[in-house]
């Protein structure tokens, strides 16, 4: 597996990271002090957690006055997005129940 | 895994079915039994009919897939476009006859890895991506 893909699933392998990316993803752009207000962890490790997802380009940030701002760059998760293993396996489901109704349709 | 190029990639999976062609086309386009097995629907067997596909709707998407008829060529073809969280896909059923019933080949085609996609398909994968997220990173170890 190429690194790049490594780092994006170790960044998000901490729940407490996938959490703070996921609201950034939700949300959009928020300060430092506001993710720390809902994580439920200290400022320093938000943002520690934060340095580990701008590392993975998962975030990207900006300062303003004394506040530095991050929003989410779900783009980099481009590389963990497997459409092609997700249609197969969606497609096969379909196909066992168009058997079972191909089954049903004798009766 | 290809990561960055626009280059378009397909998905393809096949069976046979121990039936004859003609009842696996009804089960392809009627749309009774097209809810049956594939989801809820407005379906018509013609060419440039638009109809949509239903499934229940989650967090980022109504669930609600937009297609229109390509090729009807009974009990040999089918096809129509797939258009879903920004992405336009071409799905085409081909049937052929054997001597146990009917081959049935499906190939949803059309998968561009560009950005507004992979954007999209991120916010939707994401409970799945998560889901598994875990039991990979294990396997990175």
């Amino acid at each position: 597996m190429p690194t790049a893909a490594d780092s994006l699933f170790r960044a998000l392998a901490d729940p407490t990271r996938r959490a703070i990316f996921e609201r950034l993803t939700r949300n959009g752009e928020q300060t430092v002090h506001a993710l720390t207000e809902r994580s439920g962890v200290s400022q320093p490790m938000v943002s520690k957690h934060l340095s580990a997802l701008k590392r993975a380009r998962l975030v990207r940030n900006r300062r303003q006055g004394r506040e530095t701002h991050y929003r989410a760059t779900p783009e980099a998760l481009a590389p963990l997005v497997d459409w092609i293993g997700h249609y197969s396996t969606f497609w096969r489901e379909k196909f066992d129940r168009l058997g079972d109704v191909l089954e049903r349709m004798d009766k | 895994m290809t990561t960055s190029d626009t280059s378009t990639r397909s998905v393809v999976v096949e069976k046979e079915y121990p039936h004859p062609p003609e009842k696996v086309w009804r089960a392809l386009t009627e749309s009774s039994l097209i809810e049956q097995w594939l989801m809820k629907n407005d379906f018509k067997p013609i060419a440039g009919h638009s109809f949509s596909l239903r499934r229940e709707p989650m967090p980022n998407w109504n669930g609600v897939i937009d297609c229109q008829v390509v090729t009807v060529e009974p009990c040999k073809t089918l096809s129509y476009t797939w258009g879903a969280l920004g992405l336009g896909t071409v799905v085409t059923f081909t049937l052929t006859a054997t001597d146990a019933g009917t081959h049935v080949r499906m190939e949803q085609s059309g998968f561009h890895a560009d950005q507004e996609a992979n954007y999209k398909g991120a916010k939707y994968g994401w409970q799945n991506f998560l889901g598994n997220l875990e039991r990979v990173v294990g396997g990175l170890a």
